[in-house]
C-alpha cells in the first residue's frame, strides 16, 4: 500500500485500526517530498523533524490505547503566509526570508494542538498576490500534471503538494480565488469559508477585508474535516464571528433531491475556455441526475466585480504591506543616504514586481482627489454584487460556476501580460467581495489532460449545502480520486 | 497699521493620552517609564499577521470626555488607518478615526479677564499613540523606543474661536481640569500624556474671511503654547505689514529657543491615504451605554467652583484656581473637613505651596505635605505659636522634609515671643535707628508704621507676634507727642 495516496480521514482509519502507525505515514511523505518535490517545488521550508516528532508523540498515545482527535497524526503542510512559531515565515518574499514569527497563527495553534505532523511551509505568490505561484522570490511550483505548467495561485504550493501527495492536506489562503483556483489547476478540493469563520490572526495581511484561511484537500470529506479543526470564534480577530460550533461533515451523504443549483449565464459566456464549458455542462447533467433542480439565471453587476477587487485589495494591501519598510521587520537595503532612502532602496530590492505593482495601484487608488473615484465606488460595487448573490439567495441553494474560465496555462505565458493574469480571476473574486463561502472541486479534464475545477458557491454559513452538494458529486464521478503520474 | 489693528485666531487640537490600564489594542500596560521596549508585543508592534482588538475602556473614556463637554456622541462610528512612513510608527499608519469620530459638537466655557466665553469643539476623536525615537544612544544612529506604541489617546479639535494666547491657556486649563477631573487621562505634561497642535491666523478687525494659517505641532506646556501664539501671531502680523503672504505651513515651536522653526510647506504636505480600518468592526454606541456612562461623571471643576464659593465662603477666584485641579480640590476639602478655616486653607494653598511647586516643577498630586499637616500647621498660627511670618519658613520645610509642623518650629526655634520685656527692647531698637520713619509717622504720615513693623519682625527673626508689635509701636510713637 502507497501511504501517500491515502486521503487524510483513510489514514484516520488506518490509524484507528492500528493498521498503520503516524511515523510511517509522515516517513512515507516525507520520502516522497525527498525524491518527487525536486521536481514540484512546492515547499519552501521543511519541518520534518517536528513532524516526526508529533508523530513519535501520537503513536505513543495510540500504544497507550488513547483514542485519536480527528485529523491527530495526519502529516500536514502550512502555506508560507500563516506565521508559524520559531518556523520561518516568508510569504515568498525576499522581504521577509527570515523572519521567524514568535507566536503561532490561530490555525497553526489548532493544528498543533491536534498533533498533526507539520510538514514543513508552502510555495505561494509573493504575499499572495499572484495567480500562478510564479511571483515568489524562492522558487516556481510545477503542477504535478504538467511540470511545464503552473500550479495556480497563490496558493499553488498547498494545491501541487497536496495533489502529488506531498502532505495529506494543506492550509492555504484565498483572497481572490486563491485556494480555489489552484485547487481546480490541480485537480484538488479547496474551499474559501465565509468571511470570518476562521481567525486571520496569524495570518500575514494581504487584503484585510478579503483575506480568508482554509483547507485544500484531497477529497471532500478530508475539506469538511479541516474545517472542523480550524473554524471558531477567536476574540485575537475582530472580524472573527461567534458562530455556534458545528459538524462540517454531519451532511455529507446527503440526498440532494431537489437542491435548488442556478447557474449564472455570465459565467458560462465570453472567455470561458470551451472545454472548461463542456465540463461544466457535464456537471450539471450530472446534478440533474442526481434530482437537483438546475436553473440559470443573470448576474448582469459581476462584471464590475474583477475591478473592484483589484482596487479594494490593492488599496488594503498598499497599507497592510507598507510596515516592511527596512525599520522594523524584514530586509533593510544597504547603502543608504537617509531614511527616505533606506525606505526606497528597501522596498525597491525587497519585493517582487507583481507586489509593487499592487502597492502603486492602491496607493494610486487611495490619494487625495482618487478616492471618490476608486476606493470609494469600489466599496459600492461591493455593496451591488453581495445585493445580486442575496437575491440569488433567496431562489437557490447553490450557485454552480466554472472556478477558472481557464486550465493550467504554461509557466512563463503569462507573467509579461498582467492583465491576462488577472481576468483569470474573473470567477471567484465576486465571492471574497461577497464574503460568501465557495468550494472547488475536480471536475474532469481538458483535452490537454489538465484538471478543471467546478466552483459551488453557498450563502453566508452555508458550508455545510456546497459540501454536501460537492461531496455527491464527487461520489457519483469519482474525479477526487485520481491522482497525476508522478 | 498696528498690532491692535489685528485679530488673532487661534484654534487647538489638543491630543490627551487615556489612563486606561491597558493599551488600545492589545494587553501590553500604559504604564509610563518602564525599560526601552519592555511595554510592547507583536500586536503593538505590528508584527506581520497580528490584528487590533478595541479595548472597550478606550471608547467609554472618549465618550465620558465627550459628554463632559456637552459633545454629542456618534452611533455608529468607526475607526480608519492614517497612513505615512515614520520609524516610531511599526505599521507605517495610525489607527485613527477620519469621518465619523466618536464625540461631535461640544463646547468648553472659559473665563479670562474679558469675561466668559465659550468655545466651541469640532470632534473628538480616538487613536493609537506612537513610538519615541531615541537619537544618538549610539553615536550617528536613532533607536527606536516602542512603549509608546499603542497608547490611546483622544484628540480634542476645537473650533477657530480662540481670540488671544490668554483664552488659548485658559481653554488647555479648562480642558485638562476637565480631563483630570473624569480620570480619563492623568493630563502629565511633563511626561507628554497632554500636548497640543496650535493653528494660528490674523486678519485685520473687520475682515470676515480667514487668511492662511499655520500650525505649531506637539506644543507641551500651557506656558510654551501662550509664548508660541504671542511669538506666531507677531511674525505673522510683521509679515502683513511688510506686504508678505503668509505661507501655509507646519511649524516646531522651540520654547527654549522662543522661536518657530519650519517643519514642512503646504507643497511636500501628507497624503495620509485615510480609509476604513478592514481589521476593525464599527463602534456601536447605544443609549443604555451612554447613560451609564453618564452616570460616571462626577461633579466638574465649572459646578465644583460655584459650591466652594457657596459652602466654604471663598472668592470665586480662589474657587476658580482650586477646582480646576481635581487634587487641590480633594485637598482643600479634606482640609476643611478636619477642621481648618477653609479661607486659610485657600491662602496658603494658593499663597506659598503654590509658590513652592511652581518653582520645583511638580504636579500638585505629587507634593508632600499632607492635609493633616497642614492643618496642624495653621492650628500652630492660629494659636499664637508661631507668627505668620516664622509659617513661612516652617511650611518650606514641610514642603521639603515631609516633618510634622511642631517638630520644625521646635528644631528652628520658631516659637512666638509673648515676653513683653523682649519685645519693647526691639521696639526701642527700632525707633532709635529709624528716625526718619518715626518722623513721618508725627508728621502724619501714619502708615509709616507699617515699616517700622517690618523692622520689628526682621529683628525678631519673624517669632515676634505682629499684632503686638504694632500695638507697642504706637504706645511709644504716641507717647513721644
Amino acid at each position: 500500500m502507497d501511504l501517500c495516496k491515502l486521503t487524510a480521514h483513510e489514514s484516520m482509519d488506518l490509524l484507528a485500526k492500528k493498521e498503520v502507525t503516524s511515523q510511517e505515514l509522515t516517513r512515507a511523505v516525507i520520502e516522497r517530498i525527498e525524491s518527487v518535490d525536486k521536481q514540484v517545488e512546492s515547499y519552501i521550508t521543511n519541518t520534518f523533524d517536528y513532524a516526526m516528532e508529533t508523530a513519535k508523540a501520537v503513536d505513543a498515545k495510540i500504544a497507550a490505547g488513547e483514542k485519536l482527535a480527528p485529523l491527530e497524526g495526519v502529516p500536514m503542510a502550512i502555506k508560507d503566509n500563516i506565521c508559524t512559531k520559531d518556523i520561518t515565515t516568508t510569504c515568498a518574499s525576499k522581504m521577509l526570508e527570515n523572519f521567524v514569527p514568535p507566536y503561532d497563527a490561530f490555525v497553526a495553534k489548532k493544528v498543533k494542538a491536534v498533533g498533526a505532523p507539520i510538514l514543513g511551509k508552502l510555495n505561494m505568490d509573493e504575499f499572495a498576490m499572484g495567480s500562478s505561484t510564479e511571483t515568489s522570490y524562492f522558487k516556481k511550483t510545477k503542477n504535478p500534471y504538467d511540470l511545464t505548467r503552473v500550479p495556480g495561485g497563490s496558493s499553488g504550493g498547498s494545491a501541487a503538494a497536496v495533489s502529488a501527495d506531498l502532505a495529506m492536506y494543506a492550509l492555504g489562503s484565498d483572497t481572490g480565488g486563491s485556494i480555489r483556483q489552484p485547487a481546480s489547476f490541480c485537480g484538488v478540493v479547496g474551499l474559501k469559508p465565509t468571511y470570518g469563520l476562521v481567525s486571520r490572526f496569524g495570518l500575514v495581511a494581504f487584503a484585510s477585508s478579503l483575506d480568508q484561511i482554509g483547507p485544500l484537500a484531497k477529497d471532500v470529506t478530508d475539506a469538511a474535516l479541516v474545517m472542523n479543526l480550524i473554524a471558531g470564534h477567536d476574540e485575537m480577530d475582530s472580524t472573527s464571528l461567534n458562530v455556534p460550533e458545528t459538524d462540517y461533515t454531519s451532511e455529507l451523504g446527503q440526498d440532494i433531491k431537489g437542491l435548488r443549483i442556478g447557474v449564472p449565464e455570465e459565467y458560462l459566456g465570453e472567455g470561458i475556455d470551451e472545454d472548461v464549458k463542456t465540463r461544466i455542462q457535464d456537471a450539471i447533467k450530472v446534478y440533474e441526475g442526481l434530482g437537483a433542480r438546475v436553473s440559470y439565471f443573470s448576474m448582469r453587476m459581476s462584471k464590475y466585480a474583477l475591478p473592484a477587487y483589484y482596487i479594494i485589495s490593492s488599496a488594503e494591501a498598499s497599507s497592510n504591506l507598507a510596515r516592511y519598510d527596512g525599520v522594523k521587520y524584514g530586509f533593510r537595503a544597504e547603502g543608504f543616504e537617509d531614511l527616505l532612502d533606506m525606505y526606497k532602496k528597501t522596498r525597491s530590492e525587497g519585493f517582487g514586481s507583481e507586489v509593487k505593482r499592487r502597492i502603486m495601484l492602491g496607493t494610486y487608488a487611495l490619494s487625495s482627489g482618487y478616492y471618490d473615484a476608486y476606493y470609494k465606488k469600489a466599496q459600492q460595487v461591493r455593496t451591488i454584487i453581495k445585493n445580486d448573490f442575496d437575491a440569488a439567495f433567496a431562489n437557490y441553494d447553490v450557485v454552480l460556476t466554472p472556478t477558472s474560465p481557464i486550465t493550467s496555462f504554461k509557466i512563463g505565458e503569462k507573467t509579461t501580460d498582467p492583465m491576462q493574469m488577472y481576468l483569470a480571476d474573473i470567477c471567484t473574486v465576486s465571492i471574497n467581495i461577497a464574503g460568501l463561502p465557495a468550494v472547488s472541486i475536480p471536475c474532469g479534464f481538458d483535452k490537454n489532460n489538465l484538471p478543471v475545477g467546478l466552483q459551488l458557491i453557498g450563502d453566508s454559513f452555508a458550508e455545510k449545502t456546497i459540501l454536501k452538494a460537492a461531496y455527491a458529486y464527487e461520489k457519483a464521478t469519482g474525479f477526487s480520486g485520481v491522482r497525476p503520474s508522478l | 497699521m498696528d498690532y491692535k489693528d489685528y485679530e488673532v485666531i487661534i484654534g487647538l487640537e489638543v491630543h490627551a493620552e487615556l489612563s486606561t490600564k491597558t493599551k488600545a489594542f492589545c494587553g501590553c500596560t500604559t504604564e509610563f517609564g518602564g525599560d526601552v521596549n519592555t511595554h510592547c508585543c507583536p500586536i503593538c508592534t505590528g508584527m506581520p499577521g497580528t490584528l487590533p482588538v478595541l479595548n472597550r475602556k478606550v471608547v467609554e473614556y472618549a465618550i465620558k470626555a465627550g459628554l463632559a463637554t456637552n459633545c454629542e456622541i456618534t452611533r455608529y462610528g468607526k475607526q480608519d488607518r492614517k497612513n505615512y512612513f515614520y520609524p516610531d510608527l511599526p505599521k507605517a499608519y495610525q489607527i485613527s478615526q477620519f469621518d465619523l469620530p466618536l464625540c461631535v459638537g461640544g463646547h468648553v466655557d472659559i473665563e479670562t479677564e474679558n469675561g466668559k466665553k465659550s468655545i466651541g469643539l469640532t470632534r473628538i476623536h480616538i487613536e493609537e499613540d506612537a513610538g519615541k525615537l531615541l537619537h544618538d544612544v549610539i553615536p550617528g544612529k536613532s533607536l527606536v523606543d516602542f512603549n509608546r506604541c499603542g497608547v490611546p489617546l483622544i484628540e480634542i479639535v476645537s473650533e477657530p474661536d480662540m481670540r488671544s494666547a490668554e483664552e488659548a491657556k485658559a481653554f488647555l486649563e479648562e480642558l485638562k481640569s476637565i480631563l483630570e477631573c473624569l480620570e480619563v487621562s492623568d493630563c502629565k505634561m511633563q511626561e507628554g500624556s497632554l500636548r497640543c497642535d496650535i493653528n494660528v491666523s490674523v486678519r485685520p478687525f473687520g475682515q470676515k474671511e480667514y487668511n492662511t494659517r499655520t500650525e505649531m505641532k506637539n506644543v507641551s506646556s500651557f506656558s510654551a503654547a501662550y509664548r508660541a501664539i504671542q511669538y506666531e501671531a507677531k511674525r505673522q502680523i510683521e509679515e502683513m505689514e511688510e506686504g508678505r503672504a503668509v505661507k501655509q505651513q507646519t511649524l516646531r515651536w522651540s520654547d527654549e529657543d522662543g522661536e518657530n522653526y519650519a517643519l514642512r510647506s503646504k507643497e511636500d504636505a501628507h497624503d495620509y491615504r485615510y480609509f476604513p480600518e478592514p481589521d476593525l468592526v464599527p463602534i456601536v454606541v447605544t443609549d443604555d451605554m451612554i447613560e451609564s456612562i453618564r452616570a460616571l461623571i462626577p461633579e466638574l471643576p465649572s459646578a465644583k467652583r460655584a459650591r466652594f464659593v457657596s459652602e466654604y465662603g471663598i472668592t470665586d477666584y480662589e474657587a476658580g484656581l482650586i477646582s480646576a485641579s481635581k487634587s487641590m480640590s480633594a485637598y482643600f476639602e479634606a482640609c476643611a473637613k478636619l477642621g481648618a478655616k477653609p479661607k486659610t486653607v485657600a491662602n496658603w494653598l494658593l499663597g506659598d505651596i503654590a509658590r513652592l511647586i511652581n518653582e520645583k516643577n511638580i504636579e500638585f498630586a505629587d507634593m508632600k505635605i499632607t492635609p493633616e499637616a497642614l492643618v496642624a500647621f495653621i492650628a500652630l498660627i492660629e494659636k499664637g505659636t508661631i507668627s505668620n511670618t516664622a509659617g513661612k519658613k516652617v511650611i518650606e520645610i514641610m514642603f521639603e522634609t515631609q516633618k510634622a509642623p511642631d517638630v520644625i518650629v521646635k528644631e528652628e526655634g520658631l516659637e512666638q515671643v509673648n515676653d513683653e520685656g523682649a519685645l519693647r527692647k526691639i521696639v526701642e531698637e527700632v525707633l532709635a535707628n529709624n528716625q526718619k520713619s518715626v518722623d513721618d509717622y508725627r508728621g502724619g504720615k501714619k502708615n509709616a508704621i507699617g515699616y517700622l513693623v517690618g523692622q520689628t519682625m526682621r529683628l525678631s527673626k519673624g517669632k515676634a507676634n505682629p499684632q503686638t508689635m504694632n500695638a507697642l509701636l504706637k504706645e511709644y510713637l504716641d507717647a513721644m507727642e
